[in-house]
């Protein structure tokens, strides 16, 4: 009996032994998160939006930019450009340089005015801290090209995909023809 | 001689044997007034009259209906008898719609889809366009054309866009329909693209002397092609210049046509009836935004449905600038223009 006793305990004990080992995972606390998981909460919030955006408009083969800058030392000083050529910042310039934007540590992600890093998905959060009305009509889907459905999931675009973002001022177009005058209508 | 003799011979036994009734009656058959027997002598000359117009009644009726029988094919003459869109019950439209396909089909040698879909319930669809944005570039102009099969040669076009002078502001007597620019927005301009506004309270429909065009419950004002006499009525009522008259036959290349289609909307027109913008009436009645609101390039053109509180349009009556054109004229438009700057 007492032997019978000892052995039903022993396997008590191991049942919730491995029951704890394997749900150890879900006992972690909201404030033990590591930092690099903010990002996913992020995303989590921009679903919440309900804000679906393409894929930021990144000219060819540019990115990640970590590629390039992972081992060049990061130099805030304004200067002429020997990478780059094509940029030409129009956009409140004397205010601002690459790295008020870009972040010097993660090369891969914009960081906002507190530090705090965003991805180039979510790039409008960026502008908005500036361009809050536009931001704000941009949400509500009046700012900015609209396709797809009235009624449905709304679909935007990022701001960079109607504006450079080094120089935002939209460009001219060539315009289509214009109308024939009724005096040149045939038949 | 012997036929002669034949033919006499009632007449004389008639005279010889019948009373004075039967023999005028058959006195007026001979002269061909059999149709009128019982009437008594006196009244003779009106009454022949009123059967010739009674004979050119029957016999114009029944040579019509000849005609109608041996010109043209089966489906001509559904198309000639085919009754007001409104007036059509649901197996008469979906009978037109059936030969509207096959026609098409033989026409074009293309599958076309016509669509008869009715509106959503709780919609009423209005239009904004932002006047700062708009840069004047046209792509508005073609998309429509493209997506609503519109007439290449002779051109017709649904959208005009105006050039305006900054200093003049909205001045439709100095507007410029026909600028040309390198670039636009050409300096110390704006632009003013006008459709039709959906008014309403739309003078057109109230012009139109047989009802072939009327305002649907979402608010968007139709025409039904085989309906429209093409008397022009409501292009003289029309404020806005909004409506377009066929005068040759429509034009467009086959490879270009877009064969999904709506009755009310873009299917192929006829010569001599006139058209107007219906919003894109097959897009928006299956929830898509109208071409030129997704061919503009600047997001310059917002659509939505007015009853929604939630919806763009909603949105832009509450917090911005908005105005419509002439107004004083108590059109009420639905086609809303505002400054979203």
């Amino acid at each position: 009996m007492k032997r019978f006793k000892i052995k039903l305990m022993i396997l008590v004990l191991g049942v919730i032994l491995v029951v704890g080992v394997l749900f150890s995972p879900l006992l972690v606390f909201p404030g033990d998160r590591d930092p690099g998981s903010g990002e996913e909460t992020k995303a989590a919030g921009n679903q919440q939006e309900n804000i679906q955006v393409p894929p930021p408009p990144f000219s060819e083969d540019i990115f990640p930019c970590s590629e390039c800058h992972a081992e060049q030392e990061p130099n805030p000083r304004r200067r002429e450009l020997e990478m780059h050529e094509d940029i030409v910042l129009k956009h409140a310039e004397q205010n601002r340089w690459c790295l008020d934007c870009h972040d010097a540590e993660n090369r891969d992600m914009l960081h906002m005015a507190d530090g705090e890093l965003v991805d180039f998905k979510e790039s409008y959060r960026l502008c908005g801290q500036c361009h809050g009305p536009k931001l704000r009509d941009w949400r509500a889907g009046i700012h900015g090209r609209r396709t797809g459905s009235w009624s449905g999931q709304k679909r935007y675009l990022l701001c960079a995909h109607c504006h450079d973002p080094h120089s935002p001022k939209f460009k001219k177009l060539k315009p289509e023809p214009p109308p024939v005058k009724p005096g040149r209508i045939r038949q | 001689m012997k036929t002669k003799k034949d033919i006499k011979v009632p007449q004389d036994e008639a005279a010889s044997t019948g009373s004075e009734e039967t023999n005028q009656k058959l006195l007026r058959g001979v002269q061909g007034g059999g149709f009128l027997e019982k009437s008594p002598p006196g009244r003779r000359r009106q009454e022949k009259k009123l059967s010739r117009r009674d004979f050119l009644k029957t016999a114009g009726g029944a040579a019509g209906m000849v005609l109608l029988a041996q010109c043209g094919s089966k489906e001509a003459r559904e198309e000639f008898l085919q009754r007001n869109f409104r007036s059509l019950s649901k197996e008469e439209i979906e009978q037109v719609i059936k030969r509207l396909e096959a026609e098409y089909l033989k026409k074009y040698g293309k599958k076309f889809t016509v669509s008869a879909k009715g509106p959503i319930d709780g919609t009423l669809f209005a239009y904004a366009l932002d006047i700062s944005r708009c840069i004047g570039c046209r792509r508005c102009v073609y998309g429509c054309v493209e997506e609503n099969n519109l007439s290449r040669d002779p051109q017709t076009h649904w959208i005009q866009v105006l050039e305006m002078e900054d200093e003049k502001g909205i001045d439709f007597v100095h507007s410029n329909l026909y600028y040309e620019h390198d670039e636009v927005p050409h300096e110390g301009h704006f632009y003013l693209p006008v459709a039709c506004q959906q008014c309403k309270n739309p003078p057109c429909v109230k012009s139109c002397p047989v009802g072939a065009t009327w305002m649907e419950p979402d608010g968007i004002v139709v025409v039904d092609y085989n309906w429209c006499i093409g008397c022009r009525c409501c292009m003289a009522a029309c404020p806005y210049g909004a409506r377009h008259f066929n005068w040759g036959k429509p034009n467009v290349p086959i490879e270009k046509m877009n064969t999904n289609t709506h009755f009310l909307g873009n299917r192929p027109r006829y010569k001599g009836v006139v058209e107007k913008c219906t919003f894109c009436i097959q897009r928006v009645r299956e929830g898509l935004y109208p071409k030129c609101v997704e061919v503009c390039p600047t997001g310059s053109r917002k659509f939505g449905n007015l009853l929604d509180p939630d919806s763009e349009i909603s949105y832009i009556l509450k917090n911005k600038r908005v105005l419509i054109l002439k107004e004083d004229l108590n059109t009420q438009p639905k086609f809303f223009y505002f400054f979203g700057n």
